[in-house]
């Protein structure tokens, strides 16, 4: 048994509004640069729908993930190391930006600068691409809140196995329509077939927390791991050449603080924490033979965080002891493992996922209210599953690779616990029989319900920070946020505006980074040259880059320091 | 004149091909790739690229073998002049065709298609004339060579003095007395070779051939590895290591 930490995530979509805020406050932390207009780290899907980029659940098109080759053993998806070095230099199978969307801004001067005329001057788009005008067809989430889903929903890869399996039950009919959200960021697993296709080996796990990160002055732009990604969560810098992916906010991990996705919630619907899983028997999991099998096999991979012998045995492998009392008070092993509520995204790609979702069961309430049922009563509710407006089968295909009864068993347990705690709060009486209907007892059930509606920062957020013993090692080697035009950039070298060695964001480059980033075009190689020794100034007279440069309408009074 | 271009270039060119590559491999891993633009147009990368790439590699095998092996080698196990004339000839002039109609696409492509031509910089726009030019001047040597009667015998004039070149003792003479095309050919491989690590080309020297022996998952610790280029740091006292840390 090797024993590892994974940083690990659990959605409740039960509470997700589809407001953005957390694709947007990403967007704005990690990828509002050059060469990743396009890219959302963290994107909000409305299902059904084909997602972003467009229908990338279609594995027989894109070929991601894992697949059990004629042995049975574990093979990717996309072909094996050989035939991957012979197709490097086309990649056969890889999202054009089309199948994302062509990014745009408007031509927001022509509002101000626009001659006088009989006209309205209007904004028009231009794409972020080629600079020139463009029309918007499509974006990351074009069909939000079932936009043209009665044209496009048929398009939704799940809806296409589901309908072909169930004989035609998800109708589009404005009557009996349904939705839900499914916010999306990579899924850190614990199998990663981007990892397996990359090449160069640039994309690792962090051995102490599991997060997966492309190491970018090892990645050559093969783009292999695009392709490998079965969530399409790896994206192609087009102005760098890299590969780029969620971070899981790693700088922010590091010092216990939650993802910016997470803690910019509002509907406080994430959960972070530790989950300590055995390296050694992943591969044996992932091939399992039995796709509907894979989730099980998954939870046994996580470990329970009290029994003695895993204790022991992670500390043989060096994992502090601050991180085991973390991956006790952990609410992703807690929702996962102990309640059996949360459920891993396409289990059947094989690749391990260890971000977790709850899947919704409010439609089933508002269903039976609509209806003039009890919406809270257990045995109403439970009777209602089946009927769910979301088709069960269709969550079951996002959750479970097509086996409703384990979808079905956790929107029992949610519909249970409901139904329990409307006892405790209007009759003032706990129904013990409706936990132990679905195996559960009452005090797991408050504890889960505490867990889920109480939901208290730092129930949600359990995060060791990370041990900083050499911490000093990093000083000056770079900050972790020197990627291109990011808060700590590279300078202006030989090969272009991203070449060149990482320069840390100083008193000395404050001024130059900052003219540099608020520019609008390419900031000459000068302005980045222009730096000062302050320990060489004697705090008379203004050396060029100490300060802003004055423009020559400014009052003299004004520019002096 | 001979010793300048052919007893002094090599060796600039070698040393600058070295040198910048060592200098770029410390100092810009960051802006080390293909430079790929498969993002914006696919449809006839996926013709041009391989056609232009595998091509190339045969280009490169056959360089290696009419210039590294001696003539008297392959006569050695009975393989005639013109034997191996011939097969160089028919090889080489279907791979540096295939080498030039793939590239010949891939710059189409790369002047006709808006984005990717706005993603190509002056340094490409010079590499690529280098490598036309090397491609397209080498093709003609071969062609000139072969119809003009006189044969041209590359292995008794170029080859000989590559071979002397690396054991410092540069045979300027059999160069010199190489046919024009060769000559002409020959700077441009010179020309290419210097520039070489300053542009996107150095993408083929980590060509990812260690692919085929790693293993699928890579763990590795928060920061084990420091910038490159920076000095390693002294350690202060042992880290609280996982075992994973030292494999």
């Amino acid at each position: 048994m090797r024993v590892m930490a994974q940083m690990a995530m659990v959605m409740n979509l039960d509470k997700c509004i589809g407001c953005h805020t957390c694709s947007v406050t990403c967007k704005q932390a990690w990828t509002n640069r050059a060469g990743v207009e396009y890219v959302w780290f963290n994107n909000v899907e409305t299902r059904p729908g084909q997602g972003y980029p467009r229908r990338y659940e279609d594995q027989e098109t894109w070929r991601g993930g894992w697949t059990l080759n004629k042995r049975g053993r574990l093979a990717l998806k996309a072909g094996g190391r050989v035939k991957k070095l012979l197709t490097i230099f086309a990649s056969p199978v890889q999202p054009k930006l089309e199948d994302y969307y062509e990014p745009w801004t408007y031509d927001y001067e022509t509002l101000v600068d626009a001659p006088l005329g009989d006209d309205f001057p209007v904004a028009r788009p231009k794409s972020l691409i080629t600079g020139e005008d463009t029309k918007i067809r499509w974006s990351a989430n074009w069909d939000d809140d079932l936009g043209g889903v009665t044209e496009a929903g048929h398009l939704d890869p799940m809806v296409e196995k589901v309908r072909a399996e169930s004989e035609d039950r998800i109708r589009f009919e404005f009557e009996r329509t349904f939705m839900m959200y499914l916010p999306r960021i990579c899924e850190h697993c614990l199998n990663p077939s981007c990892m397996a296709s990359c090449p160069s080996g640039a994309i690792y796990k962090r051995a102490e927390d599991g997060i997966v990160l492309v190491d970018q002055d090892r990645c050559r732009g093969w783009r292999q791991c695009v392709t490998g990604c079965p969530y399409k969560k790896i994206y192609f810098n087009h102005k760098t050449g890299k590969a780029e992916k969620c971070t899981f906010c790693y700088p922010r991990i590091e010092v216990g603080l939650p993802t910016v996705c997470s803690e910019t919630c509002v509907g406080r619907l994430r959960y972070i924490g530790l989950v300590l899983y055995d390296a050694d028997r992943v591969t044996a999991a992932a091939s399992v033979k039995d796709e509907r099998a894979l989730y099980e096999a998954q939870l046994d991979l996580m470990l329970d965080p009290n029994d003695p012998t895993v204790v022991a045995a992670a500390r043989e492998q060096g994992i502090p002891q601050d991180w085991l009392d973390a991956a006790v008070r952990s609410p992703v092993y807690a929702l996962a493992k102990t309640y059996r509520v949360a459920l891993p995204l396409h289990p059947e790609y094989r690749t391990m996922p260890m971000v977790w979702y709850v899947p919704p069961l409010s439609p089933v309430v508002d269903l039976l209210r609509e209806q003039g049922h009890d919406a809270e009563d257990h045995g109403n509710l439970f009777g209602a599953i089946e009927a769910l407006r979301i088709p069960v089968e269709y969550l079951a295909s996002l959750f479970s690779a097509g086996d409703t009864e384990v979808v079905t068993g956790v929107l029992r347990r949610l519909a249970a616990m409901r139904a329990y705690l409307r006892g405790i709060t209007l009759e003032d009486d706990a129904v013990e029989a409706v936990p132990r209907s679905v195996g559960m007892t009452g005090t797991t059930m408050y504890a889960m319900y505490r867990l889920l509606a109480i939901a208290k920062y730092a129930d949600r957020y359990v995060i060791p920070k990370a041990h900083e013993e050499r911490g000093h090692e990093l000083e000056e080697l770079g900050c972790s946020l020197d990627y291109d035009e990011g808060p700590g950039m590279y300078e202006s070298a030989a090969f272009g505006e991203a070449s060149g060695r990482p320069v840390p964001v100083a008193v000395e480059t404050f001024h130059a980074l900052k003219q540099r980033q608020t520019s609008e075009g390419i900031a000459p190689s000068e302005s980045m040259r222009g730096r000062v020794n302050l320990l060489n100034w004697d705090g008379v007279g203004t050396p060029p880059g100490l300060f802003p440069e004055h423009h020559a309408g400014d009052a003299p009074g004004e520019a002096a320091p | 004149m001979s010793v300048v271009l052919w007893g002094v270039l090599p060796y600039l060119a070698i040393v600058t091909l070295v040198g910048g590559t060592i200098w770029r491999y410390r100092y810009d891993q960051f802006g080390w790739t293909t430079r790929s633009s498969q993002l914006y147009e696919s449809r006839l990368l996926r013709i041009g690229s391989p056609l232009f790439h595998f091509g190339l590699v045969f280009v490169i095998v056959g360089h290696i073998g009419g210039l590294v092996i001696p003539m008297s080698w392959t006569e050695a196990v009975g393989i005639t002049q013109e034997q191996y004339h011939a097969v160089a000839l028919s090889v080489g002039g279907v791979a540096g065709f295939c080498t030039l109609v793939g590239i010949a696409i891939l710059v189409y492509r790369r002047r006709r298609t808006g984005p990717v031509f706005m993603a190509t910089t002056k340094n490409d726009k010079l590499m690529y004339v280098v490598l036309v030019g090397a491609i397209v001047l080498g093709l003609w040597a071969t062609l000139a060579g072969a119809t003009a009667g006189h044969e041209g015998n590359y292995r008794e004039t170029v080859s000989p003095w590559f071979r002397s070149i690396f054991v410092l003792q540069p045979d300027v003479a059999s160069m010199a007395a190489a046919p024009l095309p060769f000559q002409i050919h020959t700077l441009t491989g010179l020309a290419l070779i210097a520039i070489f690590p300053f542009t996107r080309l150095v993408h083929a020297f980590t060509a990812p051939l260690h692919y085929l022996f790693r293993p699928y998952i890579v763990y590795r610790s928060r920061d084990a590895r420091p910038t490159p280029g920076a000095s390693a740091p002294r350690r202060g006292w042992d880290p609280v290591g996982t075992r994973d840390r030292d494999r």
